[in-house]
């Protein structure tokens, strides 16, 4: 890279100023920072993303109020309004409280590190599987592939949500009884991710068989190399493309699925309340006229939905032109 | 044709078959018939004795086939929750579900299509960005957010409609249906409305960029050359060649609409299948988990199957180039 950089300067001296050497330097010059630079609605997202994410990590320093130790919990800061102090003990809460006093800040806090845990995980987990398995097929062939792709195909005739209820449904019933809320998150974790696996493999399997035709491949092969060599250090590396813009859409999909079991009880226990959880306690008072226990966590879970979406969108077309 | 017809028969079956084995493994290894049934004082010979009756000593295979025969007949057991055969409560529920599904689909169509024409021709037009943009955000929401959304403001603020449950029902041919009755009506419409808006967008933006491709096309350039209003070339000439892909993506939908109303008739209390499928996930009712599998197994594979030969009437090249 040096030598080429020094050779084209004394060949072209008009263009030694627009050579990148470092990692920084190619990178603000790249299509990619240009593109971001210029969509406000991107900037946007991904701050909020960034903003939402740091609040989930940290929420055990920043949270204002420890929601789940019954021993901090004053019945009567129950239904504390948002933005005013609590009229009988005058603790203020920034975004009200729920029936049993937690500030609903806190609970948000924390839901967030539960949704987005969960989302996350499920999705490196669907991503390792879909990979593994779509370079299996798209690189060995034969009755493996057949039986891959088959299986992904049944499993694409059913929506992935319905699977995944299925799946978490199954595993719900092979764990013994008590240790079922202890093992929730994890059944919950492995449900999604095997419900998502099958975008990941169907997409690494058709640049597979793309990228095996390649004449870097057979040099591969000639200079005797193994099977696995080939895929995991000479294939995967140039089909990293789509899996990141897979990955991103799966994670707004994940999102969206958990919160989705967790509003319906099947999901997150309720001593580790994720989002939808949250929206599933602060619907039961929308009748009562308590919106702020359901508005700030849905409000939550839209922003952080949103902002993984807009930002596959923007990645997706980034990173592969042809599909605008 | 034929071929084609035959080839995509063997597919549905293929699934089937599948998904039946999915549904009989979760029978035979999850969960103890005789257990559930004699309960936990039963002495190893009467254990023994049942098992023998109840075929449980069998081959696999045997069973399997066994499994699929009774199926086929609707017998799916004994619900481990409510105590009644499986095959009844659904055949009690089913109604509620597709009916509802039947209205948010026809919903989704029909204002999914319109719109997307809308904003194909009104490309630049400000109500055109305006309902693109929203249908960006209302493709990010999810489901139950939509539904209690719409119960807060319609049903808590606004008092117009019923927030949950199904109404009054009204029998047509021995079946109970909600659609024949005001009351029902009114308690069908929110829940329609909220399973049928991710349809809709989807739709409206198929159509909107199926549209446009089509409206580059030769053809159409030529229409306008003979002098045709827009009018004749938008509705007459352009929206036709726009059917078949939006044919397949609606036919795919209904199928999904079906397996999203678990979401839906949870939020609003309707009760039909999914809400059924939903409880018997919380209580791990697996008789009713599996037969759920299996029938919503026989709803996809059908509409895929039908969508399929859809294709052949709506547009004739297919069928010339497959002969």
């Amino acid at each position: 890279m040096d030598t080429q950089t020094t050779k084209g300067a004394s060949a072209r001296p008009e263009f030694t100023e627009a050579v990148a050497t470092t990692f920084w330097q190619r990178w603000m010059q790249s299509d990619i920072w240009h593109s971001y630079k210029r969509s406000p609605v991107i900037i946007v997202s991904s701050l909020t993303f960034i903003l939402l994410v740091l609040g989930a990590v940290l929420s055990p320093l920043i949270s204002p109020y420890t929601p789940f130790d019954p021993a901090s919990l004053n019945l009567m800061n129950g239904f504390s309004k948002p933005f005013a102090a609590n009229e009988f003990t005058g603790d203020y809460f920034l975004l009200g409280t729920d029936d049993q006093g937690r500030d609903v800040l806190s609970t948000i806090l924390f839901g967030l590190r539960v949704s987005l845990f969960v989302g996350v995980v499920a999705v490196l987990f669907a991503m390792t599987l879909g990979v593994i398995l779509g370079l299996l097929a798209g690189y060995v062939g034969g009755w493996l592939d057949g039986v891959i792709m088959r299986i992904a195909d049944i499993q694409m005739t059913f929506p992935s949500i319905m699977v995944a209820m299925l799946l978490y449904g199954i595993g719900k019933g092979l764990i013994p009884p008590d240790l079922r809320d202890e093992m929730a998150i994890w059944v919950l974790i492995l449900s999604i991710g095997l419900s998502e696996w099958v975008q990941f493999a169907r997409t690494v399997r058709g640049a597979t068989m793309v990228e095996r035709q390649k004449e870097y491949v057979q040099a591969g092969h000639l200079i005797g190399l193994t099977r696995w060599s080939i895929m995991l250090r000479h294939i995967l590396p140039n089909v990293t493309s789509p899996i990141l813009v897979i990955a991103t859409i799966s994670l707004a999909l994940a999102i969206i699925a958990e919160a989705t079991l967790s509003f319906l009880g099947v999901g997150a226990p309720k001593t580790e309340p994720s989002l939808g959880t949250l929206i599933n306690v602060g619907r039961q008072y929308i009748l009562s006229g308590e919106w702020w226990i359901l508005l700030f966590p849905s409000l939550t879970l839209l922003a952080l939905a949103l902002s993984v979406n807009l930002f596959g969108d923007w990645l997706r077309d980034i990173l592969n032109p042809k599909l605008r | 044709m034929l071929a084609f017809i035959i080839r995509r028969l063997g597919q549905a079956l293929l699934v089937l078959m599948a998904v039946g084995f999915v549904s009989f493994a979760m029978f035979k290894f999850m969960g103890d018939p005789v257990e559930n049934m004699l309960g936990q004082e039963a002495t190893a010979a009467d254990r023994a004795e049942l098992e023998e009756r109840l075929g449980l000593n069998d081959p696999i295979v045997v069973q399997y086939v066994r499994f699929f025969g009774r199926a086929l007949s609707g017998d799916f057991g004994v619900s481990y929750r409510v105590g009644l055969p499986v095959g009844e409560v659904i055949m009690d529920r089913l109604p509620a579900t597709l009916e509802l599904a039947f209205l948010s689909g026809v919903i989704a169509m029909t204002l999914g299509f319109f719109l997307g024409v809308y904003t194909a021709i009104r490309r630049d037009g400000y109500v055109a960005n305006f309902i693109m943009t929203a249908s960006l955000i209302g493709v990010s929401l999810p489901t139950f957010l939509i539904g209690v959304f719409l119960i807060w403001l319609f049903a808590v603020n606004l008092g117009w409609l019923p927030s949950f449950g199904r109404g009054d029902t009204g029998s047509l041919f021995g079946v109970d249906l909600a659609i024949l009755t005001w009351s029902g009506f009114k308690s069908m419409i929110l829940p329609a409305i909220t399973l049928g808006l991710y349809q809709m967008t989807l739709i409206m933006r198929l159509v909107r960029s199926e549209m446009l491709e089509v409206l580059r096309a030769d053809y159409i350039r030529f229409a306008r050359a003979r002098g045709l209003s827009q009018k004749t070339i938008n509705f007459g000439h352009a929206m036709k060649n726009t059917l078949v892909p939006v044919i397949t993506v609606t036919g795919l939908q209904f199928g999904s609409i079906v397996a999203f109303a678990i979401i839906t008739e949870s939020v609003f209390q309707w009760p039909g299948v999914g809400l059924l499928f939903i409880n018997a996930v919380n209580f791990v009712d697996i008789p009713v988990m599996s037969a759920y599998l299996l029938l919503v197994a026989v709803i996809f594979v059908t509409i895929n199957l039908i969508v399929d030969l859809l294709y052949f009437t709506i547009d004739p090249r297919l069928s010339v180039s497959n002969n």
